[in-house]
């Protein structure tokens, strides 16, 4: 047998049918599903009297606009998101799917209730209408975002229409330095590929760095693959993966948990498994980084400086000097010099256990800076339980931030949690386009330590500087 | 779906690299259950002020490119965020096809699910057709999704590459999903083959 990839065996598995031009039906074994992209193909479901094809491979939760404040027991307050919140409500019911409404206590961001709840295993195929669906490749299955045309099509058929994508390798070797996370090395790799770097590739990240990683640090990292441009991000599983699965609520168990085991055991990538491009960065030249910009490759050092537009050629000159004037940088200013007034701390990028605990550490004993506003949105209901337990929560209030309800928050800005025009936060999510956080907002995406130490100080900071 | 087959109208030229589709239809848009109505905020915060007011030097507020029916864009158009409201917004504004050197993956394909042709060519053919749209209402393209070529003002041919399958999709208004389930046999075996070698999904 010709040698493959982790990528080529997961789709071999997956391949329902190949038509004469190439084109592909893959099975779907998860599709998780949220209330933004959702309404409109359930409704087209409807018109088209069809039903939902396998109920029980369809999971639901509310998470894009549900409000995180201790008060969203007494219902949403914005009628447009109330709507759409209570259309997932009915759509869950009406089509038979599994569902965690915004009371249950396993709600949560959608991309952290499935690996929480054992939905998300390896070598699954796992989609839903969200970009960061790239998330659950951190298990060795094959993950990611669709349309809403998409999320349609696989309600009614199970199924995607598919062309193969090219097989990246992007390896970390090596160890990371003190005080650099999952988060630095994604928003670095990102740096070097640029943000369509990855487009019409599914990444697989390996190497040392990413071995010696926990499950969380493995979300984190596959998460921001769409950051690249790559549709999905994978990592091939290994005892730490079957670990984390172990006894969740939906995972195998027994007999069936030794059958998947075992099938488990076969997803690598074979040693001369060829590659259409391949990434080395050493994981001791990676630091803790933080973006400048208007995009997820704006990214360097926090010991770097506010870059200049004549730094850069071609298209990017414009879009560099577009993004200072937007973000309200002057070339040349250190950027652990740069003022911040808001601190978001959750989202799916890092909005887990292990995120929590790294802020954490950064903020026992400390105070925020006086004026800033702070916030932690644990990003499921679980998390923030558990959290609770940790007296991580305590550590949090004490310090001056604000402890959330579960859900994506700040991180979209489509419920209440937004920056106002000229606010400037370090937050630990995905994305710093223009407006992505509130219309005017200013976003500097970073780790969970570094925003700690950034809500402490009160400008971005080398987090180095207070371990 | 509507049928693509030739179009021809006005070029808008949008040379910025890197437009996401939060510049494309913001958050504060995607809280609708309809897929229609987004056009008008089409490139909301770019189009219009902090008082709703259009900012006059944006392109599509332009009068030449009030009615633009294609766009030429910077590189890596459409990254970011799977939503469908991006493509929503772009035909419910009118426009019909997209050119660029290079798409993000999921709204690439989100296109072509919405009738709206996104077209790949390499950077010079780009900066040509960038020139051409600078020409305002003389900025007229014709697109051929059959011949699969595009034909400039000045009478000058571009030919592009469409994948096979899509580009039958959008020649004849085909719907996926009815085409899928015509193979709902292939599928019903798949899972009963799935159900005894991966029992646990």
């Amino acid at each position: 047998m010709s040698p493959k990839t982790l990528y080529d065996k997961i789709w071999d598995a997956h391949l329902a049918h190949e038509a004469e031009d190439g084109t592909c039906l893959l099975y779907i074994d998860r599709h998780l599903v949220h209330e933004v992209t959702s309404p409109q193909a359930f409704e087209g479901l409807r018109m088209a009297g069809r039903p939902v094809h396998a109920p029980d491979k369809t999971i639901a939760v509310p998470d894009h606009n549900v409000p995180t404040t201790l008060d969203r027991a007494n219902g949403i307050d914005n009628e447009e998101s109330r709507i759409q919140v209570d259309a997932l409500d009915k759509n869950a019911k009406d089509f038979g799917i599994h569902y965690y409404p915004v009371s249950d206590v396993r709600q949560g961001i959608v991309h952290i209730v499935g690996p929480e709840q054992g939905w998300t295993l390896p070598g699954m195929t796992v989609v839903c209408g969200d970009s960061h669906t790239a998330t659950h490749g951190a298990f060795g299955s094959l993950a990611h975002g669709i349309g809403t045309s998409e999320v349609e099509h696989v309600l009614a058929t199970q199924t995607l229409i598919q062309r193969k994508g090219k097989n990246m390798k992007v390896e970390i070797t090596g160890k990371l330095r003190p005080g650099v996370t999952a988060k630095d090395i994604t928003l670095s790799v990102i740096g070097e590929t640029g943000t369509a770097g990855g487009t019409g590739y599914v990444i697989e990240y390996c190497g040392e760095a990413i071995r010696d990683l926990s499950m969380e640090g493995r979300m984190t990292v596959c998460n921001m693959a769409i950051e690249g441009g790559a549709r999905a991000g994978l990592i091939a599983p290994d005892e730490k993966t079957f670990e984390y699965c172990m006894g969740r609520p939906h995972a195998p168990k027994g007999a069936q948990w030794e059958a998947a085991l075992a099938w488990w055991k076969t997803l690598y990538s074979d040693d001369d498994a060829e590659w259409d491009k391949v990434i080395t960065i050493k994981g001791e030249d990676i630091a803790p980084v933080v973006t400048w910009g208007t995009s997820p490759e704006d990214v360097l050092p926090i010991t770097a400086t506010v870059p200049s537009p004549s730094d850069f050629t071609g298209g990017k000159v414009e879009a560099a000097q577009r993004a200072l004037d937007y973000m309200g940088l002057v070339p040349g200013t250190p950027l652990d010099e740069v003022a911040i007034d808001t601190v978001f701390i959750g989202s799916c990028t890092n909005g887990r256990i292990e995120d929590l605990r790294a802020a954490a550490a950064i903020l026992k004993g400390k105070k925020i800076k006086d004026g800033m506003r702070a916030m932690v949105v644990p990003g499921s209901g679980l998390v923030r339980a558990q959290a609770e337990e940790e007296g991580l929560a305590d550590i949090f209030i004490d310090a001056g931030f604000e402890w959330r309800l579960a859900g994506c928050s700040m991180c979209l800005a489509m419920n209440p949690d937004q920056l106002q025009p000229g606010e400037r936060c370090a937050a630990t999510s995905n994305r710093n386009f223009e407006g992505r956080q509130g219309r005017g907002g200013r976003t500097h995406l970073l780790s969970p330590a570094m925003a700690a130490a950034a809500a402490i100080t009160g400008h971005l900071t080398d987090v180095r500087d207070m371990m | 779906m509507d049928k693509f087959t030739t179009l021809t109208g006005v070029a808008a030229p949008m040379p910025l690299i890197n437009i996401d589709t939060d510049m494309i239809i913001p958050k504060n848009f995607l809280k609708t259950i309809k897929r229609s109505g987004l056009g008008v905020n089409l490139f909301d915060e770019m189009r219009y002020d902090d008082n709703g007011a259009e900012k006059p030097d944006f392109v599509l507020n332009k009068p030449a490119y009030r009615n633009a029916e294609i766009l030429v864009a910077g590189d890596n158009f459409g990254c970011g965020s799977s939503r469908e409201h991006a493509p929503w917004a772009i035909k419910d504004f009118g426009i019909r096809c997209v050119i660029s050197t290079s798409f993000a993956d999921i709204f690439f394909n989100n296109c072509f699910k919405n009738g709206i042709l996104p077209i790949v060519l390499p950077q010079e053919d780009v900066d040509k057709l960038m020139d051409d749209a600078e020409r305002g209402a003389n900025a007229i393209l014709t697109v051929d999704l059959e011949a699969q070529t595009i034909t400039g003002p000045d009478g000058g041919t571009i030919g592009f590459e469409v994948d096979a399958h899509k580009k039958h999709c959008l020649l004849e208004g085909l719907d996926d999903i009815d085409l899928t389930l015509e193979k709902a046999g292939a599928i019903k075996s798949f899972e009963s083959r799935a159900a005894m070698e991966r029992p646990w999904v």
